[in-house]
């Protein structure tokens, strides 16, 4: 389990990266909900917490790769693997990501 | 439609093919690549495959799944030579020929070479062979490295190279690197790159000969004129490369081919596809310059006549201003000429590339080019973006028998080198004013910055250095044709 920020510090439509390894990108979405996915985008090397965050679906600032947050997976070329997800939590107003590794269950 | 040629398989040959099934086509599907290899991406040849942070498995386009799914037949390492419009057929070198009732032209473009360019140790940038080529010669030790050509390729080659330890040289014919993309102040921005990553970069001077154990090949003064490291269909490159072919006519057969190039538009038509492409074919249709262009390539212009293989090793490169820069291995990075060699005499219009209305169409409803290859409504990019983008429309077009879609992107390209990640988008022109809307150009340590090009206070362009998400949604606005594009602020 990894501290991130406080909620406060992330807000929504905004995100952050996580520097684990591999990297992990933290989500908050317009609707107020909370996603982390695997930072780096399967298709190039590109941070996908700097992409173009609509609804549920991030896009890769740099081939506009998409994925869905809530799966991992990709919507559109040329990404053609998914992100691993991760486990969100917001205990006493701090997020903290649980690693799917840590978990045992890769997304 | 029964049938469908894809002629290339690289990106936007790949491309064409998921689209042609994605719109519904479900006939006969023929894939046709010289390149023995499946289709894969070019962008981390020059970078992470170089440094060896890439390997091959990760640079495929498919996988065994989708390339199933597509039912293509793939014809890999033969080269198209021909094409009979009256019969509908693609001729293949290997002597067989594929009746057709659809094609799609992805021959892309092939990496523009030098007289003297066959010593050992000189190498191009442009295939999967070239980067193993490049990429064992890399691991032998430290190099002197040289790069002629700060455009993309060259500087990616550089920068790669430079964190291989190597010691590097970028030669610029321009007084500026990406002089024509990016303009002059930012230019000189990206010229800062080179200094900083360690590398030496020498600008405003051209390449007089290449020197190699039992070879000098000399190049004349030809480069002395910035436009040979330019991008897609600078004609002053084209115009240069004249004067480079006319003195390796002293080395072999080039003579008829220089004269020939003086049209500036079909440059190298005949490299990418050797001799036999047009046999039988030269002058036989009126193209204009471009016939006149075709017909002696037969003789299969710089590289094959200008000497065997093998036959030394390139110990330096001679420059016009008289210095001499020594060189274990030089990387010539000066453009790329699209592969329409085939295409002659085939009645397409041909021009610096296949001559296409703003939907990807030919002169021939039935056929349609997209890629490096395609000059799409008056213009030729090589951007992978566009390699991406024009597959759906030309395939859409294809299948209608008309146009009924037009391209309608922003240009785009992004390059890394030296550890930054630059990103340009839009369409800038000279006289566009520069504005620094985030972070610093000129700071000595880097950090990153946006800039706007402005043009009658309308945003035409947006550069980023290491600003990906500002930039994202300047590119974004330019796309929705917001014509005042909102700086970002400073705090963000």
């Amino acid at each position: 389990m990894i501290p991130v920020c406080r909620l406060e510090d992330l807000p929504e439509g905004e995100s952050v990266r996580v520097e684990t390894t591999p990297p992990v990108g933290v989500f908050h979405t317009e609707d107020g909900e909370l996603y982390a996915i695997d930072d780096t985008c399967t298709h190039q090397d590109a941070s996908l917490s700097e992409g173009w965050l609509e609804g549920c679906l991030i896009e890769c600032p740099l081939h506009a790769a998409s994925f869905d947050l809530r799966t991992g997976r990709p919507t559109c070329l040329p990404a053609r693997r998914a992100v691993r997800t991760h486990r969100v939590t917001v205990d006493d107003g701090i997020i903290h990501v649980h690693l799917a590794a840590e978990e045992g269950s890769a997304a | 439609m029964r049938t469908v040629t894809i002629v290339g398989a690289s990106l936007s040959g790949l491309y064409a093919a998921r689209e042609l099934r994605a719109q519904g086509f479900e006939g006969r599907l023929v894939i046709v690549g010289d390149e023995a290899h499946r289709p894969y991406d070019r962008p981390p040849l020059s970078k992470d495959f170089l440094t060896g942070r890439t390997d091959e498995t990760q640079l495929a386009l498919t996988d065994p799944e989708e390339t199933a799914d597509l039912q293509a037949e793939w014809l890999l390492g033969i080269r198209a030579r021909g094409l009979d419009p009256r019969t509908r057929t693609v001729l293949l070198d290997d002597g067989r020929a594929v009746p057709t009732d659809g094609l799609v032209i992805a021959t892309g473009a092939s990496a523009r070479r030098l007289p003297g360019d066959h010593l050992t140790g000189i190498h191009t940038l442009r295939t999967l062979d070239d980067a193993r080529a490049l990429r064992e010669e890399l691991t032998r030790g430290p190099r002197r490295v040289v790069v002629i050509g700060a455009g993309f390729i060259g500087a990616e080659t550089a920068s790669s190279c430079a964190a291989l330890g190597h010691r590097v040289t970028v030669i610029e014919a321009a007084p500026l690197p990406l002089l024509p993309q990016l303009g002059p102040e930012m230019a000189a921005v990206c010229a800062e790159l080179h200094r900083r990553g360690g590398v030496e970069l020498i600008t405003g001077t051209g390449v007089a000969a290449l020197r190699g154990t039992g070879a000098v090949m000399a190049v004349t003064g030809a480069l002395g004129e910035g436009a040979v490291t330019g991008v897609a269909g600078a004609c002053g490159a084209a115009g240069a490369m004249t004067g480079v072919a006319g003195a390796c006519g002293a080395a072999g057969a080039v003579t008829g081919v220089a004269g020939a190039l003086g049209a500036g538009a079909v440059t190298g038509v005949a490299e990418p596809y050797g001799e036999g492409v047009v046999t039988g074919v030269a002058g036989s249709h009126g193209w204009g310059a471009v016939t006149g262009a075709a017909g002696p390539p037969g003789s299969s212009a710089v590289a094959g006549s200008a000497g065997p293989r093998g036959s030394g090793t390139v110990t330096g490169v001679a420059l016009t201003d008289g210095r001499t820069l020594p060189a274990d291995i030089v990387i010539i990075g000066i453009g790329a000429t699209p592969n329409t060699g085939w295409l002659t005499g085939s009645t397409l219009a041909l021009h610096d590339g296949v001559l296409c209305d703003d939907g990807c169409v030919t002169s021939l409803p039935q056929v349609v080019a997209v890629g490096d290859v395609a000059r799409v409504g008056g213009s030729r990019a090589e951007h992978w973006t566009s390699a991406t983008e024009q597959p759906r429309v030309a395939v859409a077009n294809l299948l209608a028998g008309r146009t009924v879609e037009t391209v309608c992107s922003v240009p785009y390209f992004w390059s890394d080198q030296y550890g930054a990640r630059i990103q340009f988008a839009g369409r800038r022109q000279d006289g566009d004013t520069v504005r620094i809307v985030e972070g610093d150009a000129t700071a000595p340590d880097g950090g990153g910055f946006l800039a706007l090009y402005e043009r009658e206070g309308c945003t035409t362009a947006v550069l980023a250095v290491d600003r990906p998400r500002p930039f994202l949604r300047v590119r974004r606005e330019l796309a929705r044709g917001v014509g005042n594009v909102r700086a970002p602020s400073q705090s963000s």
